[in-house]
Formats: C-alpha cells, sequence, structure tokens
C-alpha cells in the first residue's frame, strides 16, 4: 500500500529527484561519530518544544491575572496537560543541555574551522536564541521564582552602557516588570523567537547539508596518509535510522522526567511581596550569575555591574567569532582554541556549581 | 619685619581662641547650671541622682529640672539658698503628695497638649477609683502611687522598651510588690498571679511571640484605675478581644446559671493569670476536662459535650489526613495547590466551629464542622485521587519505556540487516 502511494506521488511530485542526493549523502565514520548525534537530537528537541508549545497556546493566557490560573489548570484538570507542561520544560531544558554538548563537540573535533565557520557562527546565535527561549519562557507561569528572576535579569540587561536603560524599559514595557512584561515575554517567546530560529535553523542545516560532516584534523590526517582507512556510511538511511534510535531514547528521557518529576508550578507571583531569599536564576544562566556576583561594586573607577555585563557581551562576541581568529598556522591557534573550549567548559561547570550551593 | 611679627601674632591668636571656643562646651561653659545634680550624682541611693540617669528622663528631655518638683534654686550652689524655704524647697515629696503633685501637670489638659496632644489627662482621676488610690486616701502608704510603676528621675515613655511600664515590663512591675508574699501578707490577696501568668497563653503571646498586643495584668485590670474586675465584670473584660466568644456566652444558658450561682464567667472554665491555649481536651472527661467539674455523667449536657467533642475530633482528624495525603502527592510531583490552599478553609471552620462551643449548642457547633468536613474530606479525596493519578502515570510511563525499548531493539535488528 505504501509503495503504491509512494508511486502515485512520485508520478505527481518527482520524489525520487528529492531523495537521490539524500541517498548518495554519506557520514563519516570513526570513533568520534556519536557527537554528530547531537545536533539532530537539539534540532529533534525544538520539535518538540514547538508541538508541545503549541498545545499550551490552547489553553494559556498570557495575562498577570490569569497566566498562573491557566498554567494550574492545564495541570490538573486538560487531559494530559500535566505532560504536555512537563515535556515543554523539561525539554527545554535538555534542549538547551544538547546545544551546549553540540557545541563544545563542534569546538573539540575543530568542526569550526574552515570552511564551517558560518556553520559555527548560525550555531551560536541558536544558542543565544536558545538561551533567549529559556529566559521569556520562564516568566509565562507568573509565579514567584519566574517574577524576581525576570525582575533580575532585565535589571542586569539595564546595566549596559547607554543602551542599557532603554532596552530594560523595552523589555519590561515599562520601569517595573508588570503584566506587561509578561505579554511582551509572550510575544517574544511564540513569535519573534520562533520565527528567527527557523530561519537559522534553515540556514545552520543548508549549510551542513551543502559542507557535509566535517571529519577531526587528526582522523583527516590518518585517512590522508591511508585512503584505505576512510570509512562512510550513507546519510539515508543508515545515519537516519540512527539518529531515530537517539530520538527515542530522548522521547523515552523527556516521558521519564515528565511522569517521574512533573514540572513544579510554585507559587503565583506577587509583585509587592519582597523578593524570595536566595533567588537564582535558570541553571544555564548561573555561570554569568555567578561570576557577576564575585565581581566587587567597584572595580579601580568602574561599576563592578557594568564591568561584568560588558565582560560578558564581549566574551560572547568572541565566541561568536571563534573561527575567525585562526590564522594561517591552523596547528598553533587550534591548540590555543582548544585551551580555551577546555577553559571555558570548567569555568562554566564549576561556577554554575558554585551558584548552585552559594547561599 | 614687623610686619612679620604681627601677623605671627595674630595667627597665634586667632589658634587659642579657636581652641578655646572647641574647649568651652567639654568644658561645660554655655551649659545652664543645675547644683542639684552636681551634689546628688556624687551622693549614694537613696538621694543619689545622676546626670546620666537623669538625662534618660522624658521630663528632663522635655526641659523639665529638679526645681520643676522639688521647688528651690538650682543656679545657687549655696545649699542653704538652693534649698531655702525662700526658693521654694519642697524636699523629699510624701509619698501621699505624689499622685498630686504628678496630677498637677498630667491633669492639665491645656499644659500637656504642647507636649503631645494625644496624651490623656485623666490618670488622677482614674487613680482616685482605684484599690491603690483609695486605700492611699485612707493612709496606706505601702501601695502603688505613680513612682512605684513608672520609676522616678529616669521616667521614660511606655513605648520605650527600657520603660518599667512597657506592656513587656508590666507583669515584672506589677510582681514587684503583688508577688511578694511578705509585702502582701496584710492585704490578704493571693500572690501567684506573676508565676501563673508567666505560664499563661497571654503571656507566651507578648513575651515570646513579641505580639504587643496581648494582655498584660493592665489589660484586665486598668492601669491607673486599677482593681479586680470582679465576678460579673469579667466576660466584658475577656470581650474586648474575644468579641465572637463573649456573644456567644452572652446568649448562652451558661450566662444566665452563672451570674445567678455568682460564678466569674470566662474564668469557670479558663481560668484567670494561668490561662492555658485552649484545647479540644477541654470537653474531655479526662484530666483536662472542664465539664464534668460541674455536670453528671450521662446527663443532656454530658451528651451534647460528647457530641461535640466527637465532632471536632473527627474534623481535626480529617484536617491532618488531608494534609498528610496532599504533602505526601506534593513531594510525588503532583499538582494540588487547589486542595492545598482550600485547607485553609477547612482549618477556619474548625477554629469556628471551637469559637461556637461558647453557645454551648451542639447543633450550632455542628453547623460549623459540616462545613469543614465537607471541604477537608474532598481535599484528602484530592490527595487520594493525586497518588492513584501518579500511580497510573508511572504504569503508563513503564508500558511506553518497554514500547521505546520494543522499538529501540527493532531498529538496531534493522540496521545491522541493512548493513549486513
Amino acid at each position: 500500500m505504501f509503495a503504491a502511494l509512494y508511486r502515485w506521488l512520485d508520478e505527481r511530485l518527482h520524489l525520487d529527484g528529492l531523495i537521490a542526493p539524500l541517498r548518495h549523502k554519506t557520514v563519516p565514520t570513526h570513533r568520534l561519530s556519536y557527537w554528530y548525534f547531537f545536533g539532530g537530537i537539539t534540532l529533534f528537541l525544538f520539535i518538540v518544544q514547538v508541538l508541545t508549545g503549541i498545545l499550551l497556546l490552547l489553553y494559556y493566557r498570557p495575562s498577570a491575572n490569569e497566566a498562573f490560573e491557566s498554567v494550574q489548570y492545564i495541570m490538573t484538570r486538560v487531559q494530559f496537560g500535566w505532560l504536555i507542561r512537563s515535556i515543554h520544560s523539561w525539554s527545554a531544558n535538555l534542549m538547551i543541555f544538547t546545544a551546549f554538548v553540540h557545541m563544545f563537540s563542534v569546538l573539540f573535533l575543530k568542526a569550526y574551522r574552515k570552511p564551517r565557520e558560518m556553520t559555527w557562527v548560525s550555531g551560536v546565535l541558536l544558542l543565544f536564541l536558545v538561551m533567549g527561549f529559556g529566559f521569556s519562557g520562564y516568566l509565562l507561569p507568573w509565579n514567584k521564582l519566574a517574577f524576581f528572576a525576570t525582575t533580575v535579569g532585565t535589571q542586569m540587561a539595564g546595566q549596559v552602557p547607554i543602551i542599557g536603560q532603554p532596552m530594560m524599559v523595552f523589555l519590561r514595557g515599562g520601569p517595573q516588570v508588570t503584566g506587561a512584561t509578561l505579554t511582551r515575554f509572550f510575544g517574544f517567546h511564540v513569535a519573534v523567537l520562533p520565527g528567527l530560529v527557523v530561519v537559522l535553523i534553515a540556514i545552520h542545516l543548508f549549510l551542513v547539508q551543502r559542507q557535509g560532516m566535517s571529519v577531526p584534523p587528526k582522523v583527516e590526517a590518518a585517512w590522508t596518509a591511508n585512503p584505505s582507512l576512510r570509512r562512510e556510511m550513507r546519510f539515508f538511511p543508515n545515519f537516519l535510522l540512527r539518529e531515530l534510535m537517539a530520538w527515542y531514547v530522548a522521547i523515552g528521557t523527556l516521558g521519564a522526567l515528565a511522569a517521574l518529576f512533573p514540572w513544579n508550578l510554585g507559587v503565583k507571583a506577587e509583585p509587592f511581596a519582597s523578593a524570595p531569599a536566595g533567588i537564582k536564576p535558570e541553571w544555564y544562566f548561573l555561570f554569568m550569575y555567578q561570576t557577576l556576583k564575585l565581581i566587587p561594586s567597584k572595580v579601580w573607577i568602574v561599576d563592578g555591574e557594568v564591568l561584568g555585563i560588558l565582560g560578558c557581551s564581549l566574551a560572547g562576541l568572541f565566541w561568536l567569532l571563534l573561527p575567525f581568529f585562526e590564522s594561517d598556522k591552523p596547528a598553533r591557534t587550534r591548540t590555543w582554541i582548544t585551551g580555551l573550549g577546555v577553559f571555558a567548559l570548567v569555568y562554566m561547570i564549576v561556577m554554575s556549581v558554585y551558584g548552585y550551593v552559594a547561599k | 619685619m614687623l610686619q612679620n611679627k604681627r601677623c605671627q601674632f595674630a595667627a597665634a591668636r586667632f589658634a587659642v581662641l579657636t581652641g578655646l571656643v572647641a574647649l568651652a562646651p567639654c568644658l561645660g561653659y554655655g551649659q545652664a547650671v543645675n547644683s542639684c545634680l552636681d551634689c546628688h550624682s556624687a551622693m549614694p541611693a537613696p538621694l543619689g541622682v545622676t546626670q546620666d540617669k537623669f538625662s534618660q528622663d522624658i521630663h528632663a528631655q522635655k526641659g523639665l529640672t529638679c526645681t520643676s518638683c522639688h521647688g528651690g534654686d538650682s543656679s545657687s550652689y549655696d545649699p542653704t539658698v538652693a534649698m531655702g524655704s525662700k526658693a521654694g524647697f519642697k524636699g523629699k515629696i510624701d509619698r501621699r503628695q505624689i499622685p498630686d503633685l504628678c496630677g498637677s501637670c498630667h491633669s492639665n489638659p491645656n499644659l500637656m497638649r504642647q507636649y503631645d496632644p494625644s496624651l490623656r489627662t485623666d490618670q488622677l482621676a482614674e487613680y482616685h477609683t482605684s484599690v491603690h488610690g483609695k486605700r492611699l486616701v485612707t493612709g496606706d502608704t505601702k501601695v502603688a502611687v505613680c513612682i512605684d510603676c513608672h520609676s522616678v528621675h529616669d521616667i521614660r515613655p511606655p513605648s520605650d522598651p527600657r520603660s518599667t511600664v512597657n506592656p513587656v515590663n508590666v507583669a515584672t512591675t506589677c510582681s514587684r510588690c503583688h508577688a511578694d508574699a511578705n509585702y502582701m501578707k496584710q492585704y490578704g490577696i493571693p500572690t501567684d498571679q506573676f508565676a501563673k501568668y508567666n505560664t499563661s497563653v497571654h503571656h507566651d503571646a507578648l513575651a515570646v511571640r513579641g505580639d504587643l498586643s496581648a494582655p498584660t495584668c493592665t489589660t484586665c485590670h486598668g492601669n491607673h484605675g486599677a482593681v479586680p474586675p470582679g465576678v460579673d465584670k469579667v466576660q466584658n473584660v475577656c470581650a474586648n478581644c474575644h468579641v465572637f466568644q463573649a456573644q456567644m456566652y452572652a446568649k448562652s444558658t451558661h450566662s444566665k446559671v452563672f451570674q445567678e450561682e455568682g460564678l466569674p464567667g470566662c474564668v469557670v472554665c479558663h481560668s484567670n493569670h494561668g490561662i492555658h491555649m485552649p484545647s479540644d481536651a477541654m470537653l474531655s472527661t479526662g484530666p483536662g476536662g472542664v465539664c464534668m467539674r460541674c455536670h453528671a455523667p450521662g446527663d443532656h449536657c454530658d451528651r451534647a459535650r460528647a457530641s461535640i467533642l466527637d465532632n471536632l475530633t473527627q474534623l481535626d482528624g480529617t484536617i491532618k489526613q488531608a494534609d498528610d495525603a496532599l504533602r505526601l502527592a506534593e513531594s510525588s510531583g503532583m499538582e494540588v495547590s487547589e486542595a492545598r490552599l482550600s485547607q485553609d478553609q477547612a482549618r477556619d471552620a474548625l477554629t469556628k466551629a471551637r469559637v461556637t462551643i461558647h453557645s454551648f449548642q451542639a447543633a450550632l457547633v455542628d453547623q460549623d464542622i459540616q462545613v469543614g468536613m465537607k471541604i477537608a474530606a474532598a481535599n484528602l479525596k484530592a490527595g487520594k485521587d493525586a497518588m492513584i493519578e501518579r500511580n497510573h502515570r508511572r504504569i503508563g510511563l513503564g508500558l511506553c519505556l518497554v514500547a521505546i525499548a520494543i522499538m529501540l531493539v527493532g531498529l538496531w535488528l534493522y540496521i545491522r540487516k541493512l548493513e549486513s
């Protein structure tokens, strides 16, 4: 029956012509090939986000008076609402985690090097946007922790010299975090960010398809020296079936997390209440938050917080343009870039753990 | 040369003058002379009054001096002048004169208004109606006069936590006389009030929890017009705070019977100075029970008591069960915040039922109990349902994981077949 349906579609759409490049596309096979799967897993989790997000939209109400109650309604009254919301929250966190893993795997396998600089740039931009998804989505249930985390987060944005204050007012929809901020963040979360992310994913995937998978320099050198060592597998169906297995593992993990640890709703936000003690941002912002906390209030004549925000912004910009710092002597540059990557990874882990345990 | 010397001299003169001006306050220049304190600060008690002590006194802070009460001339260092009759020196004020002396200002609304328009000026009039005031008139100088409670020469406003009449310190101040068995011997009244009060729920609220609105001695007995409330007035005193209980009690059969029998209302069940936190055990027939002190076992009232106690125990138990069930569900990640919130309504109903006990009508109490039971039972069900739902989720998860595992194995076998 499927063969007949395929034939019927092929006669009209010439599917063979579309699938042929996929049939010819190959993926290098070596001892580090499994790192290739993380990009696909991140994409899969994004698709899960879109689908569960659309389902949540059926009941969610983006206003300060109704947001918390509508999420509460989803969690308690809507059939499988708890599952959809928990999967949405867990997959958001897993997506950010796999995006980080994918980025560091690309860095350590040197996959950012020429000619894939644009793939790296689009990928880092995607990571920033995904963190923006996390920041904007965190406020949407309008609970106490989210309210104060957003207050602190937008306040930090306000520390940027010159454009900080207007940017903070723009993000908040006024001088304070109010219902206007919620409506605004909802707009960013379901319209602006998805639009940008879809465009960037399209560019990122196009570049990956166009340039093929990168092979680590050492493996490439070995293959050049001895071409008989070269191993490849077909993208379709061999690699895709393996990717499908990874997706099944991801959905199983998501289901287990959602069923065993349903995402907590917390207590409804009270704008006039005092901030709870020990308030912290989500784990993926924790290393930046802890860094800002450790910087003294005054460094020489510069305000410590301003210095921290500027430092983080410059570090982000440097990270975005990392491939362009490669010189004509790649062996030397790659060593310090790898060293920098190791330092960044260790720094992020240590500061995140420190931020988690610190009071 | 000469000009240089002139400049040097001018500079030296300026430096000396500046130094003297700076030192003047330290040396005491520019301050009003108070010969009273200069001498009395060097004397032992009871005549000793230091500058440091008197400066703490609200009167000193408002500009009054020793002579305002004692007369005399504080500007003279000659004792015959400073404490001479010409200067109107009164010396030590006789205890019997103290209330009138304080009242000469404190009962004058026109005078007191300029210091604090909200201050009362009826203290002296009230004092004359008090047991203390009445006995003082008869010549009993052991009774309390103003300075015994407010202290002397370091009188602080009642709002000052260090004041002897600050709500937190009032009981201790009263106890200085009323807990002294020897001192109180001639009056034939108990001296265990302070010890009992220290074990009471009121003391706990005031001293431990820091609730300054909680009652202390003066709240029930009055302060300047302190008298025992009297048997028939006790419920009026308690009603100042326990409004609903008093309203229900006033309509109850107990109110009428207690009045007829000359029993002191609330005190019959709750006692007076040593009032403990009321509990449902007061309705029991056990050690904490109070009903059976008057009622006979098996009579109509005993049956009503048993019914009320059963219902209260049942509601209290159901609320606790619901709390436990909801806590367990919440710790399992289930969303039960609505039920947790409505538990407060069940607790409110229980509190209301405990208040309604003062109507001594089982049917009225039962109405409140039923409201609470309905809510608590629904919340208990919500907690249990949440746990059933949690188990369903886990079974569903298990089935899904099995299906996923089968798919993974199938895919792996298919890949192997494809690549073989």
